[in-house]
């Protein structure tokens, strides 16, 4: 199976790498006609205003709503997770509205504010995942298709409706795999 | 347990920055033409470092006033400069809640002999390097992110080009030296012994490596890109243009499209002029700003 990263701008290089780890084809995304050939695709962490004004140039996120919309499993971190909500709180930018969440952007404050912590991931066996939050957005309201994964003082930090998943987090910058797993082994 | 502002945190912000473009600014209005070009960060300043060099004197922090009204305009990472050495004027950027400090060679030092101790702060620092040596004695410091120093204020890529090459050179040299070797190779670049050895085995810096000082075009930008850049910083090039709006945006999307010169020509076209530049020799040694900091 080849997996596609998103290749606009963020950290590409690091999701390439953990799905390698995960035995598949990685391949950098950005263009239409590199989007063809993937079968899923992961969303990077980076800047949501600079990755969702590339991508309304080239038209390719009128291609990913599409694919979204007709099953492809599509995994957004931090920045791709704010990309692929529906309604982003407090701003003029338009998500993908491929899943049903209201996120807010830099909701847990600035960079001297971002943390790494501990968390339970719904239906993750073993050791706690050692999440890394930097300038993190999180889920404000849900629809009644989306499940939640993972929540963090209250807050939902991971969800997942279908095909897409999302979380604030970014266990790229990490050398736990089961995240990159989950999304990869599974059917979603 | 929460954890904040760990190493981990301060090189996760530079990684997202990946791939993008930090721009100067001297106020909120132009911090939002940044952010609308699509910037990935912007740069606080009282002035660009064109004008730092036109003005002369001692150039110091960004009126705290301005910082504040910058930070308040965007939603995008801000960024502000401290000078060498002054760790207080890291303080306060600290205390006002920027998003990194740039421990810069284009203010006037404040120490000739010790940079900031960067392992102090909670806040990412960024620093400037010509060299390998320099780049790892600033990291070895606690620096999350380095960039070339390039000559800052010149709109002339030459020294920037100069420095990317320069480190990318010494990696690969360090590539291929034996174990035996690289003891002594940690003396002759100055450099911290277990740094260069992470260096060597990775064949990369530990951090991630912007290019700046001297970028005026897009084709400039994709330059830095392909010689092995992870991201640009735009100084003076921007806001010292005939139209800075069309420049910030032409300048991203050479960037993410660095390998295709069509787009980079499609980009480029009917900009209008660039700043105007300075050659290199026509500076005076001692009005180099890359020679600041060792």
């Amino acid at each position: 199976m080849k997996v596609g990263v998103l290749s606009l701008q963020g950290a590409v290089e690091e999701h390439l790498d953990m799905i390698r780890r995960c035995g598949f084809e990685a391949i950098k995304v950005k263009t239409i006609e590199d989007l063809e050939k993937v079968e899923k695709l992961i969303i990077p962490g980076g800047e949501s205003t600079t990755i969702g004004k590339l991508a309304r140039i080239y038209n390719l996120d009128e291609v990913i709503i599409k694919k979204g919309r007709e099953g492809m499993p599509i995994y957004g971190t931090c920045a791709g997770m704010i990309l692929l909500a529906k309604e982003i709180q407090d701003s003029r930018q338009i998500g993908f509205n491929l899943i049903d969440i209201v996120v807010e952007r830099n909701a847990f404050g600035r960079q001297v504010d971002s943390f790494e912590v501990d968390l339970k991931i719904e239906g993750f066996a073993g050791e706690p995942f050692r999440a890394v939050f930097i300038r993190a957005p999180y889920i404000k309201k849900i629809g009644k298709e989306v499940k939640v994964l993972a929540k963090f003082n209250g807050k939902i930090i991971m969800a997942q409706q279908k095909n897409i998943l999302v979380s604030s987090f970014h266990p790229e910058l990490t050398d736990d795999l089961r995240v990159h797993q989950y999304f990869l082994d599974k059917n979603l | 347990m929460v954890e904040k502002g760990t190493y981990k945190l301060k090189k996760g912000l530079a990684e997202m920055l990946k791939g993008g473009v930090i721009m100067d600014v001297v106020s909120a209005e132009q911090a939002k033409i940044a952010e609308e070009a699509g910037a990935v960060a912007v740069m606080a300043l009282e002035r660009v470092p064109a004008d730092i060099r036109a003005a002369g004197g001692v150039a110091r922090m960004a009126d705290p006033k301005i910082i504040k009204e910058i930070m308040n305009m965007v939603t995008i990472p801000v960024m502000a400069k401290a000078r060498i050495g002054h760790f207080v004027e890291a303080q306060v950027l600290e205390a006002l809640g920027v998003d990194y400090i740039d421990e810069s060679e284009v203010l006037t030092p404040a120490d000739e002999n010790y940079h900031i101790d960067k392992n102090n702060f909670k806040v990412p620092f960024v620093c400037g390097a010509r060299n390998l040596g320099e780049a790892l004695r600033r990291i070895g410091e606690g620096a999350a992110m380095i960039r070339t120093k390039g000559e800052p204020g010149t709109g002339n890529i030459v020294e920037a080009v100069r420095h990317m090459r320069q480190v990318m050179g010494e990696i690969r040299i360090l590539k291929n030296l034996p174990q035996e070797e690289l003891m002594t190779k940690a003396k002759e670049l100055g450099a911290p012994f277990e740094l260069l050895q992470e260096v060597a085995q990775k064949g990369k810096l530990p951090v991630v490596n912007f290019a700046a000082g001297g970028i005026a075009t897009p084709a400039d930008a994709a330059l830095m890109m392909q010689l092995g850049a992870d991201g640009i910083f735009v100084g003076s090039g921007i806001f010292k243009s005939s139209d800075p709006k069309r420049t910030a945006k032409a300048i991203v999307e050479a960037t993410t499209n660095y390998d295709n010169p069509e787009i980079i020509a499609r980009v480029s076209e009917g900009l209008g002029e660039a700043m105007k530049g300075i050659e290199i020799s026509q500076i005076a040694a001692a009005e180099r700003m890359q020679d600041r900091g060792w």
